[in-house]
């Protein structure tokens, strides 16, 4: 890389954006293949039904609206995947974003339903329950020395019990769904500002939509361009060396996931807030949007543009997948689908590897030293294994 | 009172199991986060063994041909570790978590397929095996042994002889100790982490299979073990990597695991009015209690989670 400019196949970004297209049509051809042994007759059918989505429906109003059902959704799961990018970033694999997630809807609700509070300081709620869920992560990894996953899955179970024993306090007397926010206390809802109006009267679509594409700008724009973001990648790198530089790397983890906690926080009450969702106070597995997150995350190349991108297509075939004919094919095939993506992200990397020997042999001149002996060995070995 | 020591031992049985498939994995410079739907699967082979068994198979073939399937869907699922980790040098942790989502996903979307084959009206992700579980338990007056408790302390022992006193134990902790030094004195690094991971898929495997037949007698697959896996890492973590020091740590989790579900049968744990939820909690509370207190003297296998890379030094 000594060009000053390196050809447009070569750059980082191109690669990284091949590589995603190469992990979504790998994970898409093994998901046809599972349709194919489940109902080899529905197969495709089902396939492209996942890949329409809203597009199903034969009205252009129709459309529009589902269009701006999928967006409600994506917002809360972008600003998941950005959590675990900006701890990613760090060092630190944010798996507890699902219960940090569990935690603001649990503390946006229960503000909206039982205090009755207007819709800013139910967010604000949720964005110190999130916080604090991260901080705790933070304060075990940094003075305790524990696994931030381990901790972080551990804490998201904790997180679903007892956001179930809290939020059964407001739920409707006959069902385990939890009241309905439009009905009980109309200022804890988002206000729209006119973009429902947008998307064919969709009441779903608010401000959290935009916000959270803000959001995105703002991480990057940290991560970037300030000294705050050099130091935590610094501390991501090598923590040692961090230290060594007089930057506080206990300070730097704890804020990291403090921050994370917030974004995933915030993440759930972009969605609880709109009323899109009823939290059911039965549930027993945490919701999928944290781990979601973790394949938009990947998929978005570690990049807070690219992981704005990725959300909407993870939410646009997650949102294809409930269109699916249920007499035909599971639901859980896009989450099949997603966690093959999530998998074969492992293998980017390599994915870039393999691009960069590819480009580096075209671009060999003719005439090159010959490779001594233990080099060829070395390289057959590698490759061997 | 038997009743508590029953599930104590059978959910001390799961987490032993499956710490153990972690201490071969991470002894051999892998970390296995994917324990947890390795579990999903191995449970998931083994009900299918259960559930196609025909009904006159005698017991002990039902317990043999089900650990058998059980085995095989774990090591053929931790292959999937093994191959992206070992051979790619993909991030454990994403390959581990990828896994864990996986299982869950595609057991539920295998069990409906073959529920709706069976019947179009029924679209649980629900698998009943009440007649082939009573092969695993023979009834000692109240008490219910179970023939996992006496397979998991054969194991542990074994796991003990194979990791202190083997060859192969010894080369598979040189590999997560200093892979560099083990590959200078001939031990092939890849091989050997395959092989403690493969080991790990087969313990998950039946790790998972007792868990879904503790206390129950159909499993429901869209909501995975629960973090039952991810408890066993805490049991590993807790155990110093040691089998005999996981016996005991196993010991400990399981007896509040087992609380959760025989807790209404003591009258002064119901005369304290504690929601049933936060039974449930207790585990994972005390899991990140026991971590805060035993991670910072972590006796962690030094190479654990680091690629094998040949050139570097």
């Amino acid at each position: 890389m000594n060009e000053a400019k390196p050809s447009f196949w070569k750059r980082d970004g191109v690669q990284s954006i091949i590589a995603a297209l190469l992990c979504i049509l790998i994970g898409l051809i093994i998901g046809y293949i599972v349709m194919l042994f489940i109902n080899p007759a529905h197969a495709w059918e089902g396939l492209l039904t996942i890949l329409e989505n809203f597009f199903t429906f034969g009205s252009p109003a129709a459309q529009l609206k589902y269009f701006g059902s999928t967006l409600v959704k994506t917002a809360p799961l972008l600003l998941c995947a950005l959590s675990i990018q900006f701890c990613y970033k760090v060092g630190l694999f944010n798996i507890g974003a699902a219960g940090q997630y569990v935690a603001g809807a649990g503390m946006c609700l229960y503000a909206a339903l039982a205090w009755q509070l207007p819709w800013y300081l139910c967010l604000l709620l949720a964005l110190v329950a999130g916080t604090v869920m991260g901080l705790l992560v933070g304060v075990l990894k940094a003075y305790c020395n524990v696994n931030e996953v381990i901790s972080g899955i551990m804490l998201n179970w904790i997180g679903l019990y007892a956001v179930n024993m809290l939020l059964t306090q407001v739920k409707e007397v006959a069902s385990p769904y939890t009241l309905v926010i439009s009905s009980v206390n109309p200022s804890a809802l988002l206000p729209t500002l006119g973009l429902d109006a947008l998307f064919s009267k969709n009441q779903y679509v608010t401000i959290a939509i935009p916000l959270s594409i803000l959001i995105a700008v703002l991480i990057w724009f940290i991560q970037r361009k300030t000294v705050l973001g050099y130091e935590l990648q610094a501390t991501g790198f090598n923590k040692d060396a961090a230290k060594y530089c007089g930057m506080k790397e206990k300070r730097n983890i704890i804020l990291t996931l403090s921050i994370g906690g917030a974004l995933a926080g915030v993440g759930a009450a972009f969605l609880y807030l709109t009323g899109f969702e009823q939290w059911s106070c039965t549930q027993s597995s945490v919701p999928a949007m944290g781990f979601n997150g973790i394949a938009a995350t990947f998929l978005g190349g570690l990049d807070p543009f690219g992981t704005i991108f990725a959300s909407y297509f993870i939410q646009h075939i997650t949102s294809g997948g409930a269109f699916l004919d249920k007499a035909f094919f599971p639901s859980q095939i896009t989450d099949l689908i997603t966690s093959i993506i999530i998998y074969l992200c492992g293998f980017v990397l390599f994915f870039k590897m393999q691009m960069a020997k590819h480009h580096a042999a075209k671009r060999k001149p003719p005439k090159e030293p010959k490779p001594t002996v233990s080099d060829s060995v070395q390289s057959a070995k590698g490759s061997e294994a | 009172m038997v009743l508590l020591l029953q599930y104590t031992l059978i959910f001390s049985s799961v987490l032993i199991l499956v710490a153990l498939g972690g201490c071969y994995s991470e002894h051999s410079g892998v970390i296995n986060l994917g324990l947890e739907g390795i579990m999903v699967i191995g449970a998931l082979g083994g009900a299918l063994a259960m559930k196609y068994l025909p009904s006159t198979t005698g017991a002990f073939w039902i317990v043999v041909i089900s650990i058998l399937a059980a085995i095989v869907f774990g090591v053929l699922y931790s292959a999937l570790l093994a191959v992206a980790c070992v051979n790619f040098n993909a991030d454990q942790t994403l390959i581990g978590t990828a896994l864990n989502l996986l299982a869950t996903a595609a057991a539920a979307v295998i069990v409906k397929s073959i529920n709706v084959m069976e019947n179009p009206d029924n679209v649980s992700t629900t698998i009943q095996y009440v007649e082939e579980k009573k092969a695993f338990v023979v009834s000692w007056g109240s008490f219910e042994f179970n023939w996992f408790m006496l397979i998991t302390i054969v194991l542990l022992i074994f796991a003990y002889i194979v990791l202190y006193k083997t060859r192969f134990g010894l080369r598979l902790q040189a590999c997560g100790e200093n892979p560099q030094a083990a590959d200078s004195v001939g031990i092939n690094v890849y091989k050997m982490r395959w092989a403690g991971v493969l080991i790990s898929g087969l313990l998950g495997g039946i790790g998972g299979l007792v868990y879904i037949t503790a206390g129950v007698s159909e499993w429901k697959f869209e909501t995975g073990v629960a973090g039952f896996g991810f408890l066993a890492l805490a049991v590993m973590i807790f155990g110093q990597w040691k089998p005999q020091r996981i016996a005991w740590a196993a010991l400990l989790f399981g007896l509040f695991r087992a609380l959760s579900n025989v807790y209404s049968g003591f009258d002064f744990l119901v005369a304290l009015h504690i929601p049933g939820t936060v039974y449930n909690m207790f585990p994972y509370i005390i899991s990140l209690v026991v971590l805060a207190f035993t991670s910072k003297n972590s006796h962690a296998p030094k190479a654990e989670g680091i690629p094998y890379d040949k050139g570097s030094r």
